[in-house]
Order: C-alpha cells, then structure tokens, then sequence
C-alpha cells in the first residue's frame, strides 16, 4: 500500500456515490422528511465536490461556493420544514404520495 | 498513508449513513444516518485543508440543521413512518437501477477529467484557513454575500407565514 | 370676440355628458331646463361675435384649437364667417326652441335626462359640422349628427319599428357617408390638405374638369343621404317613428341641413364641374316632385311633413345645381323656421289627440288649439309660398334662378311650378282635415291645448316665420351680399329684370292659390273623400320604394349575408373547432402523465438528468 495517495478521484467518485444514494432517496421514500433528508445529503455531496476541486485546482473559490450553498441550503430546510410542519397539521400525514390534488 | 486509512474509514461511514437515510423505516434513524454522513463529510472537509467549511459543516448541519429535522420528527410525531416494505419491488429495482445509471453517468461525464487523472493536489499551500477564505468572500464575493441575507430573510418570512396563516385558515375552517 | 366660439360647441356637448352622467339624479324638469340653458347660452355666445357680420363688418376668422393630426397637417380650426354664423345661429336658436318644447313634449317619460343628453349631442355634433373649418373636422361633425340621428330616431327602441327606423336611418346615411369619404380621400389626393381655405384658393388651378366633377359628385352622393334626396331620401319619413321634437330638430336645424350646408360650403368646387351641377339640380327637382306626390296621399300628419320636407330639400339641392347658393341657403334658413314650427304644432295637435296621427281622424281643432291652428296657418301660408310670408321669399327667388339659367332648365323650372302647386294642395289638405270641418275623434279623446312650454316655441317660431323672408328681398340683395365673404370665388347669378322676376313671382302665386283653392273645395265638404283609387294608394305607399329596394338590395344583401354566416360556421369555425378538440384529445392523452405524485416527478428528473448527461458526454465527443 506503499505510495498510495488519496487523489481527487476518489472524493469526487465518493461525492457521485452520496449523490446517487440521495436521488435514490428522493424516488423511493414516502416520507416527506427523509425525502428532505435525501436532499441534504446530495447538496453535501455536491458541497464535497467543490471543496475537492478548490484543493485540485489551487482556488479557495471552491469553498466559498461551497459556503454559499450551505446558505441556500439552510434557508431552504426552514421554510422546507415549515411547509411538511403545516401540511401535517391539515392532513396529520407526512406521505408525499397522499398530496396529489394536482392529478391532470 | 495515515490520511489514506482516514479517508477509506469515513467514506464507508458516510457510505453507510446514506443507505441508512435510504432504508431506514423509522424517520429517526435516517436523522442519525444523515448526521453521521454529515461529521464523515466534515472529516473530509478537514483532510482537504478547508478547515472553516469543516467547522461550518459541524455547527450548521450536524448542529441546527439536524436539531431541526429531529425538532420536526419529534413535533409530529414518531410512528408516522412510511412502511418501506409496502413500495412495490419493481419500485426498488427500478430505483436502484436509476441511481446505479446516474452514478455511472457522472463518472463517464467526469472521467476525462479526474477517473483516469492522476495527479495529486497541485498546490499544497492553499489553506481554507478563516483569513483565506474572508478575504476571498468579503473581496470578491461581497455582492453575493449580501445577497444571501436577503435570501436568509425571505426564508425566515416566509417560514413565519406558513407558521401563522396555516393556523389561521385552520381556525377559519373549525369555525365552520 | 371669437375667442370663446369653441364654447358654443363645447356647453351642448359637456351639458350631454353631464345630462348622461348625472341626469336621473336631476330629475325631470331640471335636467331639461339645463339643457336648454346649455342650448340658449350657446345662442348667445354665438350672436355676441355675428352682430360683426350683421352690422357688414365683420371679417371671416379662422380659429386655431389644436393641432389634430399632425402628419396630415390636420388642425383642430373652426372657421367663422356668415355662412357658419348663420347656421350656428339656426342650429342654437330653433335647438334651443326645440329643446324648451320637448320639455313639456317629454314629460313623464322614463328616460326624459337621456333624451335631453342626445338632443344636446345633436347640437354639438351639427355646430361641429358648420364651424368646422377643414374637411377632416367636417367629417367629424358628419358622422356624430348620423350618430345622433340614430340615438333619437330609436330613442323608443322597445318599439319594433322605431328600432327598425333608427337603424334604416343610420345604414342609408352610412351609403352616403361612404361617398363622403372617397371626396376627402380625392381631395387629399389633390391638394395635400383638408384645410377649405387652401383648397377654395388653389382649386381653380389645381383642379381638373374631370376630377373636379368627381369630387363634386362624391360629395353630392353624401348630400343624398343626410339631405334626403333621391335615392337615399327613404330614411327621411320612417324617421317620424322617434318623438316629435327629434322630428322638427332632424328636419329643421340639423340633420337635413348638412348636406345643404356642405354642398354650399364646397360651392367653389361645383362651379369647377358644370356638369355636376346639372345632375345636382335634375336630382333634385326630382325628388321634389316624386315627394309631394307622396304628400299628397299620406294619411299620417307626421308623414305628410316629412314628405313635404324632402320636398323643400330637392328645392334647395335645385338651388345649389343651379349655382344660387345663396338662394338655397335662404330657403334652408326660412324652411327651418317654418318646418320646425309645422312640426312642433303637429307635436301639439297629437299631444291634445292623445297620441292619434291619422289625420281622418281629426278635424275641428281651430277653436280648441287656437295659438297651435294660428301659428301652424303661418307656416302654412309660408311654406306654399304666399306673400309676404318667408317661404314666397325664398322658393321664388330660387325658381327664378331656375328659370335664368334658361335652356334644359326651362323644363326644370316648370317642374319646380308644379311642386309648388301641390305644395299648396298638400298642406292645405293637411290643414283642413286636422283644423277645420267637424271633429271625427275616436271616443275618449278629448283634446285640449298644450301647455306653455310647448306653445311659446310655436309662438316664437311663427314669428320669424312671417319675418324672416324680408333679410333677402329681391329689391334689397342683404342677404346675398351679406354671405359674399363665405363665397369668395363664386360668381353671382346674373342680375334679372325687376319685370321678370315680378311676372315669374306672380305667376307661382296664382299656381299655388289655385293649388289651395283645389284642395279647399275638395276637403272643405262635411265628408272626406275617399282617396282609394290606384293612384292614391300607391302614393300612400310612397310607390313602394322600400319594397323595390328590399327586394333588389337588401335581400341580396341578407342572401350573401346568409352565405357568409354559412362559411364562417362551417368552415372557418369548422378548422378552429378541429383545432381545439385536437389540442383537446391531445391533453386527455397526455393527462395521466400528471399524476400528481412527487415521488414519480422526482425519478423521471433523475432518468432526464441520465439522459442528458449521457447525451451531453456523446456530443461532446468523449467516447
């Protein structure tokens, strides 16, 4: 195992591998939060690239991006949660597939 | 080779709390498996020189944004968990068969780039220290610094409004 | 003086829009009361700068408001000079008139604001058209007074026909609206500009023969629908379904005047075309003729007016093609005086009969309505031209132009004379059966005299009417001369022998006594007579001209009509409707695609995205 170095690659091909747990997520679960949760988790996933290839490339760009998309993230967990909390209390359920008065 | 055997332990760790988010029956535990993917991504985080985002990391999502997804499980409750047993099994493979392509699809997009690359960090000096990146988002990047204050504000309406008018409609209709 | 001229047509139009606005809120008398003030302070806003021209002082003015339509070089002018001045004051002071009257004419109606909001509009609308000092504006005028004419003529519109008479009135205008229009475009072709003083000055030189009688022919086609003259005349007597006042106001002041006022305005451009001038005066003998004719069967008392008044107008159009403007002019200002006063007395006569028109049905109102039978004999004696009353004055002097212009106008002035004789059979006719003999009224009515509203227009009408003939005498020219500066350009008629015109004057006044002693002996009998030979009807049918023209143009019109609605529906609407159920099982198709399901949004994002990565990675040459 000798001169084997940690390389790019491998945070990227771990970042493509969270990224598609979460969409898997995002397809398979029900439930509104784990559907967030799945989210989260790719917006990490992409937050891992960006910090990988701000050390690729020399640019503390990357981390400022990746700063940013913590923000945006945040913000969009709150009214996101706020948006599962009020539908619960008009239907008491959280499943995603009951909230579908938008059927063509 | 220390960094080699931190980074294979906290990928099979954030590996694991991803399947754990994916499977998980009970909401809680795909909370627990999002966190430990989260402090595994921090370590990453670490190991890259970008010590503030770590920190960030740690405090915003393993810290609020957690406490906020275990706050909202626990306010409506625990057992309105979604039986993962009852999605059809052609739901599943199909499932797993799109995630597998789409992993499979940025590696090939990617590939050219970085699969095949063999080059290590260029630039061992650059250094995610609080300094480093200040200079960069305060320089740079002020605009769009302060831009996000408008976006964290609007969030933090619009979250108020959902809270309040979602109450008030609801009232309306018990009166009725 | 002039400055505030544009207030004489601003004060009826904003007293229409207030009367519309806020009429019902002024209730019945007062909204009425307003709009004649309106009416009257126009009047006297108007006399106030004409006393210039009536004193021969005066100077014509053009007036700048604005500039209207800047890439036309069309400006917003009104044009003062005597021959606008005098229709301004006819229009205002017979409006005005008009207006006091249908105060009382119009009470109780439900709409009484409303009727008082149009009859302002009326006025703006026709002191536009006089005071207009370029064609453009002219045109404006034109097409507002055919718009009120359609507004009042079906101002009763729950009545089937008076709904069926406002639009006759307004589609047979629209034919000659259509001629007015190709003259603008003509003359806009021809000089550049719609501005008369241009125009009258440079038509001479500008100006061929040929597009001269164009124009002029246009414009007399125009004449033909707002004048009455054959062939448009057939609006003019089915106008009598709307309320009386609008009668005397359409008949008098207003509507029928345009055509006359126009044709005299252009009086510079039919000098240019002779020819015109000769299809202008035959046009209009004609319809002189063929509606005294009709007059003398009618039935109606309402209709017999009307007639007689596309009568009058084919005297005046005679005028115009003879090149007697003045004289034509003269008749119109006398014959607005006479015929409102005939129409208001009518108005009277059916207001105390109850609403009866049919005249077998009247008889014996002279001692019951003394001042509508007294004023009503003025006109009377005015309008079959009996000395001294106005019409003597003005019909004569524009026979005698006739009679001057000698050759194919022989014929025309003979046919004139004639006219002139049934003129008086007709109205003698109409004021025997209503004034004289005994009463054969239906039972229950019991007639009685109007009220003052309505008696002292009449009272005030008779009066001109006995003394406006005397502004143009042929021993005192005032009139001609005092209209020069409107005719500029425009050569005088031949100055005739004192000898000749007494002999031709006299010779009409012994053709239309006998005329009146004709219709005396026939109708003065304790029994009407039957009037039921072949003749008689058809004349009471007005010799079936609206038959002739519903069969050979509005049936067609309706056929074609038909054969339009047929297209549009089965194969225009045919495509359109393909089209919308074809986007429609289109939606229905794809419909099951919204399956209002997150989850399954959320995976085809996921195989899109796989998609478009791979696609993306091929174009890009990566393999």
């Amino acid at each position: 195992m000798d001169g084997l170095e940690v390389t790019a690659s491998w945070y990227l091909i771990l970042a493509a591998a969270l990224f598609a747990i979460g969409v898997a997520g995002v397809v398979v679960r029900r439930n509104a939060l784990v559907m967030f949760m799945s989210i989260e988790l790719m917006l990490n996933s992409v937050n891992l690239t960006f910090v990988a290839v701000s050390k690729d490339l020399g640019l503390i760009e990357g981390q400022v991006a990746s700063l940013f998309v913590m923000v945006v993230a945040a913000a969009e967990v709150t009214v996101g949660l706020a948006i599962i909390v009020a539908v619960f209390r008009k239907r008491s359920s959280a499943n995603v597939d009951e909230l579908a008065e938008l059927k063509g | 080779m220390a960094e080699v055997i931190v980074f294979i332990i906290f990928a099979m760790v954030a590996l694991i709390g991803g399947i754990t988010i994916l499977v998980a029956p009970d909401p809680v535990y795909s909370a627990i498996g999002l966190l430990a993917a989260m402090f595994s991504l921090a370590v990453m985080y670490v190991l890259l020189d970008a010590h503030l985002v770590a920190v960030i990391q740690v405090i915003i999502y393993a810290g609020a944004v957690m406490t906020l997804f275990l706050f909202v499980i626990m306010l409506i409750g625990v057992d309105t968990t979604d039986k993962y047993g009852i999605v059809a099994p052609a739901q599943r493979i199909m499932t797993t068969v799109v995630a597998l392509g789409l992993f499979v699809a940025i590696l090939l997009a990617g590939r050219s780039a970085w699969i095949t690359g063999t080059n290590l960090f260029g630039t061992p000096d650059l250094n995610g220290t609080i300094e480093n990146v200040a200079d960069e988002l305060f320089g740079t990047w002020t605009i769009v610094f302060l831009s996000t204050v408008l976006l964290l504000t609007i969030a933090a309406l619009g979250t108020i409004a959902l809270a309040y008018f979602g109450n008030e409609v609801e009232d309306e209709e018990a009166t009725l | 003086m002039t400055d505030l001229l544009w207030l004489v047509i601003a004060i009826p139009l904003a007293m229409a829009t207030i009367n519309i606005l806020i009429g019902r809120r002024l209730g019945e008398p007062l909204s009425g009361i307003l709009a004649t003030v309106a009416v009257g302070v126009s009047f006297v806003l108007a006399a106030i700068p004409a006393v210039d021209f009536i004193a021969g002082t005066g100077e014509p003015v053009t007036i700048r408001l604005f500039t209207w339509i800047p890439t036309m070089g069309v400006e917003a002018e009104l044009l003062w000079d005597p021959l606008s001045m005098l229709l301004t004051l006819i229009v205002t002071g017979v409006g005005a008139l008009i207006h006091l009257y249908s105060i009382g004419y119009m009470h109780g109606d439900e709409r009484f604001p409303r009727f008082f909001s149009f009859l302002n509009l009326f006025i703006g609308s026709m002191l536009i058209l006089v005071l207009a000092a370029n064609y453009a504006i002219m045109f404006i005028g034109w097409e507002l007074v055919g718009l009120c004419s359609y507004l009042l003529i079906s101002f009763w519109f729950t009545k089937p026909t008076a709904a069926a008479a406002g639009k006759k009135a307004f589609i047979v205008n629209r034919i000659g609206d259509w001629g007015f229009l190709i003259a603008l475009m003509l003359l806009f072709a021809s000089f550049g500009t719609f501005d008369f003083g241009v125009i009258f000055a440079t038509a001479p030189a500008v100006l061929s023969v040929g597009m001269a009688t164009a124009i002029t022919l246009m414009l007399f086609a125009a004449a033909t629908g707002k004048s009455a003259q054959i062939p448009l005349y057939v609006w003019l007597p089915d106008a009598m379904e709307g309320p009386t006042p609008v009668s005397a106001l359409i008949h008098a002041a207003t509507m029928v005047a345009a055509g006359v006022f126009m044709m005299a305005r252009s009086a510079v451009l039919f000098e240019l075309a002779p020819a015109t001038g000769v299809v202008v005066a035959i046009v209009g003998v004609a319809t002189a003729l063929l509606a005294a004719v009709i007059a003398m069967a009618q039935k109606d008392i309402k209709k017999v007016l009307a007639y007689s008044t596309i009568s009058q107008l084919g005297y005046m159009v005679l005028a115009i093609g003879v090149g007697a403007y003045s004289a034509g002019i003269f008749h119109m200002t006398t014959h607005a005086f006479f015929k409102a006063l005939l129409f208001l007395g009518a108005g009277s006569v059916i207001h105390a009969m109850a609403g009866e028109q049919d005249m077998p049905k009247m008889g014996g109102l002279r001692k019951l309505l003394p001042i509508t039978f007294l004023t009503m004999a003025a006109a009377w004696l005015a309008i079959s031209g009996i000395f001294p009353f106005s019409g003597f004055w003005s019909k004569d002097e524009i026979l005698a132009a006739t009679f001057n212009e000698g050759g194919v106008f022989y014929v025309l002035w003979l046919v004139g004379v004639v006219v002139a004789l049934l003129t008086a059979f007709y109205m003698t006719r109409l004021m025997v059966m209503t004034f004289f003999g005994s009463g054969r009224w239906d039972e229950g009515v019991e007639p009685h005299e109007s009220p003052a509203s309505m008696t002292i227009p009449l009272i005030v009408l008779g009066l001109f009417t006995v003394g406006i003939g005397f502004i143009n005498t042929p021993f005192r020219l005032g009139f001609e001369h005092f209209l020069d500066p409107a005719f500029q350009g425009v050569a005088h008629p031949e100055e005739m022998s004192a000898a000749l015109i007494w002999t031709l004057a006299a010779l009409t006044t012994v053709v239309t006594l006998g005329g009146i002693a004709w219709a005396w002996a026939r109708y003065r009998r304790s029994e009407l007579p039957a009037e039921s030979g072949v003749w008689w009807r058809r004349a009471l049918g007005g010799f079936f001209v609206d038959d002739f023209y519903g069969d050979v143009i509005v049936a067609p019109s309706r056929a074609a009509a038909d054969l339009a609605v047929t297209t549009d529906e089965k194969a225009l609407d045919g495509v359109a409707y393909g089209l919308g159920s074809g986007v429609k099982s289109l939606g229905t198709t794809l419909r099951p695609v919204q399956s209002g399901k997150v989850r399954s949004y959320a995976g085809v994002l996921a195989i899109a995205g796989i998609v478009l990565i791979v696609a993306m990675v091929i174009i890009g040459g990566g393999f």
